[in-house]
């Protein structure tokens, strides 16, 4: 299509998908589509038990099985140096264990054969004998003297399983506001378990691992959130030199920071490929996704509000013991071992805080990874919002006064919060009262009053969370050392015709529509001009990639960036063509005029043509250009979301009547996209309210290990999300742009939970843990006289 | 491992093949076949991600082992386009953007088109009820409830249309 037939320019515009041409035809190319000549299987043995010595790996029996052609155990890989590989959080995690397991599905052995089910196989004909060890579990009686050490390696801090105490804030001021509190005003508190949740894409992680001996180049097809970190990190670990390592990203089927870390899976399959020169496929089925790979949240907190008697909120303390398996694999920014959670005053203009979390070791996969939110920013906004209605209700307040009433101003920003964060720039108020009205709460509280006194439950529940972003700067936030900028490289071809390449990675985000749409606004051309590429780490700019939403606020700032430098040396150009100087031109959407003649001017088409054909002697032939982003502030999405639910008092069932979503992520590149992400979000908020949860018996065992016992929303579940928009753009980043792809899994969970408390408020409930399920409702309607047959 | 012989029909070509009694028909085309629209999200016939439709009905290929296609006609997505031209339920999905990554897009298609070619009037909750056994991670199905009412329309609008002579259709 002629690019000179659209009026639009990009920005603002429900443009509809490029991705979506060869999704819906079945022409995508996800890791499992790849289908090299001679490629091998690659196949994993894995510990039934918990935790237990090793006392035997026979192999021998699995080596006879038809098409097995090697089987790689930890002490194969002690014998190369790689036994044992770096966490993202400083820990060292086994590739293959050596002469113990620690959790359930721990990875013992890797099985190369010819087929997917000679793998398998081969799997079941490898005899491990094992020496069971007493199991833990539960994170506080990781903390007992007497309790097993379970981690014996780490030599540096025996004998305890605790991995860190972390700290921030004003302790003594926070203590101060709590005595005063207790003299004359009110304290509240609340113990609080966010469970143990997995990210669960519909597609699991795989790799395709292809070594070539003549060349020494690595290539691998992998299922990767981050493709040059990762290479980056296969270099330090393999010691083969970087230039020779090439991970390819393709398309990825959801990734919600499960594709982050690095799996021991992909560097078997890596290994098997240097042992057989073959191409080797690692793909994990369902039950070691769900059972082995990071998984998220497993905190529990105990917070305390101090407020004066009028609900005015003074003080905020938190303490948290961090449950994180077997290994620290916490994928989160070096210098913050809990993340972002000291974002948890929220949207609260909270003078002292004081927060402090105890992370474990317990026998359980390591992970600690994001499901879908910024570096435990869900964890945080999940403890203030539930907070702030425990003190509403104590106080019999309405949960939206309470909110109104202790928001920081919009006159307040850039706003410095207790635990030192720069909010950028926020309307808590707008937004909340847009959600109000939108639902009409005023109503909906008159329609609960009247059904209570016909003995109906029926709650309301908002949440008006802010999020934290868009990391780096880079000064701050680093992952395994590197700097978290992104980027972007953009060439304009002679025809006018836009290639971009860019530092993050899409997993359905849509970048190949977005970032086309942002570099078209940028030089008024339409994005079907513009095509984006990304996840080849031979080819992309070296970028971080996408998780904890920071495409848009890093990487989509480097596009615009590397965009205005193709534009300012288009100007150069039209000034030469055109016979003035650059001071003389104005620039309209797609064209360079001379000022006071606009009939006199060059298109960027026609600029770009003259980059090749004809460019000024002073200037570098060609058109493109790169920037590498470092952000000067995180950004800070918000939002105020209202959920309506009724009870069933006779099953225990919560039914969402209404959910009013309405978010503010500044500038919106694509309604449509945003849109889509928010219903995305929105419903991976609702699961862990009521549905998922990864448990463990006392012996270790995983209660979730399948999509039949961790229970992911179907349509049936999930209601028709309403949404509603403000807009508040960020004032430092070039755009205007916060991003949006987490918003809703951070903010909605809060206001499920809120809206079954309210239901449950005026007979004494304070709190339910998630997941809320009609179990534990009818435990407490039965407790409260309020279930019926 | 004994063989079996076996001849599907799948999107109008028949495949002849030598399978292994335990082979799942969901390897089979993927990998046999190198028809990889089709996907794999589980190992318990829970996500649906593999769904086609076989003899018409929607099934999920890594419940089935390939024997037991034999003989049988089948439809992936691969066979939704004809002649260039997008089948409503594609058209639905691009226009509503029901889809994000992408993964469970095969799939879902599949469930909606065999929903709508026995109901070709769904009411909301008949297309949630006809797309319950397929999971989606990344758009909450809202779009993909309307994805299927666009289809529903277009399908029922194409019908009223005359089909001109020589244009046999389905």
């Amino acid at each position: 299509m002629a690019s000179e037939v659209h009026t639009h320019h990009g920005l603002g515009e429900a443009y509809k998908r490029k991705e979506d041409a060869r999704f819906i035809r079945g022409q995508g190319n996800y890791v499992d589509d790849v289908q090299l000549p001679g490629m091998l299987y690659g196949d994993i043995v894995r510990s039934p038990y918990a935790h237990a010595l090793i006392k035997n790996i026979d192999t021998s029996n699995a080596l006879k099985v038809p098409g097995v052609l090697a089987v790689i155990t930890g002490k194969d890989l002690d014998a190369a140096g790689l036994a044992w590989m770096p966490t993202l959080s400083g820990d060292t995690e086994a590739v293959l264990a050596l002469d113990r397991v620690h959790y359930q599905m721990q990875e013992v052995a890797f099985v190369v054969a010819t087929s997917r089910y000679a793998a398998a196989d081969g799997v079941a004909a490898v005899e491990v004998d094992y020496e069971p060890l007493p199991v833990v579990v539960d994170p506080k009686k990781a903390l007992d003297p007497d309790a097993p050490l379970l981690r014996p390696d780490k030599k540096d801090r025996q004998p305890t399983n605790q991995i860190y105490h972390w700290e921030t804030g004003d302790r003594a001021a926070t203590d101060a506001a709590f005595a005063e509190a207790q003299a004359s005003g009110v304290i509240v508190s609340q113990d609080v378990y966010i469970p143990r949740i997995h990210p669960a894409p519909i597609e699991t992680c795989g790799c395709v691992a292809d070594y070539h001996s003549a060349t020494g180049k690595l290539t691998v097809w992998m299922t990767s959130q981050a493709p040059h970190a990762h290479r980056t990190l296969f270099a330090i670990v393999s010691g083969l030199p970087e230039h020779r390592i090439r991970i390819i990203s393709p398309d990825v089927g959801g990734g919600f920071g499960n594709k982050v870390p690095i799996y021991p899976g992909y560097v078997c399959a890596v290994v098997a490929s240097l042992k057989t020169g073959k191409p080797v496929k690692w793909i994990e089925d369902r039950s070691e996704n769900l059972a082995s790979t990071g998984f998220a949240r497993d905190y529990h907190i105990h917070a305390e509000i101090a407020a004066d008697k009028d609900g005015t909120v003074k003080a905020l303390r938190v303490h948290t013991l961090a449950d994180h398996g077997a290994f620290d694999a916490a994928a989160q920014p070096t210098k913050f071992p809990a993340g972002l959670f000291h974002i948890c005053t929220g949207s609260y203009d909270f003078k002292h805080a004081f927060v402090d979390v105890d992370a474990v070791h317990t026998n359980k996969a390591p992970g600690g990874i994001a499901y879908r939110c910024s570096f435990r920013v869900t964890e945080a906004s999940y403890l203030i919002e539930r907070m702030m209605d425990t003190l509403a209700h104590n106080l019999g307040k309405d949960p939206a006064w309470i909110r109104m009433h202790n928001f920081i101003k919009p006159e307040a920003f850039p706003y410095r919060s207790a635990l030192n964060w720069t909010y950028d720039s926020g309307n808590y108020e707008g937004a909340l009262r847009l959600a109000m009205e939108k639902i009409d709460y005023d109503a909906l509280r008159r329609e609960q009053a009247e059904k209570r006194a016909r003995g109906e439950l029926m709650g309301i529940g908002i949440s008006s969370f802010t999020e934290i972003v868009g990391a780096g700067p880079g000064k701050h936030f680093d992952i395994a050392g590197i700097q978290m900028f992104d980027s972007c490289e953009i060439r304009v071809h002679p025809t006018g015709k836009v290639l971009a390449r860019i530092g993050v990675q899409t997993q359905g985000q849509g970048h190949e529509t977005t970032f086309a749409q942002i570099i078209a606004a940028e030089l008024g051309m339409s994005p079907d001009d513009v095509d984006v590429e990304h996840g080849d780490t031979d080819t992309a700019p070296y970028g971080l990639g996408t998780y904890a939403s920071r495409s848009t606020p890093v990487a989509g700032a480097a596009t615009a960036l590397a965009a205005r430098k193709v534009r300012d040396k288009a100007k150069k150009i039209a000034a030469y063509l055109l016979e003035v100087g650059e001071d003389d031109l104005e620039w309209e959407p797609g064209r360079f005029y001379v000022k006071g003649s606009p009939g006199k001017g060059k298109t960027i088409q026609e600029l770009a043509f003259a980059a090749y054909t004809n460019c000024p002697p002073f200037l570098e032939p060609g058109l493109e250009a790169v920037n590498y982003y470092d952000p000067p502030n995180l950004t800070y999405p918000f939002g105020s979301y209202i959920c309506v639910v009724d009870i069933d008092r006779g099953t225990g069932e919560v039914h969402i009547r209404r959910f009013v979503a309405v978010d503010d992520c500044g500038t919106v590149i694509n309604p449509m996209v945003v849109e889509g992400q928010i219903h995305g979000g929105l419903t991976q908020g609702l699961a862990p309210a009521l549905y998922e949860e990864l448990s463990y018996d006392e012996n270790g065992n995983v209660l979730g290990g399948n999509f039949q016992d961790y229970l992911i929303p179907t349509a049936m579940e999930t209601p028709s999300w309403e949404l509603g928009r403000t807009v508040t753009p960020s004032p430092h980043h070039p755009i205007g742009a916060k991003g949006v792809g987490e918003s809703p899994t951070v903010g909605a969970p809060q206001a499920i939970v809120n809206a079954v408390v309210d239901a449950l408020a005026h007979v004494g409930v304070r709190h339910i843990d998630i997941p809320i399920t009609p179990w534990k409702v009818w435990n407490i309607l039965k407790e409260k006289g309020l279930a019926v047959d | 491992m004994s063989k079996h012989h076996i001849s599907v029909t799948i999107n109008g070509t028949v495949y002849e093949d030598d399978v292994d009694s335990r082979t799942l028909l969901v390897h089979w085309i993927r990998d046999g076949l190198h028809l990889t629209g089709t996907h794999i999200g589980c190992d318990t016939s829970s996500c649906g991600a593999c769904t086609i439709l076989v003899d018409g009905r929607a099934t999920k290929s890594c419940t089935m082992f390939a024997v037991q296609a034999n003989g049988r006609e089948i439809m992936t997505v691969e066979g939704l386009e004809k002649d260039g031209k997008l089948h409503p339920i594609q058209e639905g999905f691009h226009q509503e953007h029901a889809l994000q990554c992408g993964y469970c897009t095969p799939g879902m298609m599949m469930a909606g088109v065999a929903l709508l070619q026995r109901n070709p009037h769904p009411s909301e909750r008949d297309i949630r009820v006809g797309i319950s056994g397929n999971l989606c991670r990344c758009t909450g199905y809202v779009n993909i409830v309307k994805a299927i009412q666009y289809a529903a329309e277009k399908m029922r609008a194409s019908e009223q249309v005359p089909v001109s002579a020589g244009e046999g259709g389905e």
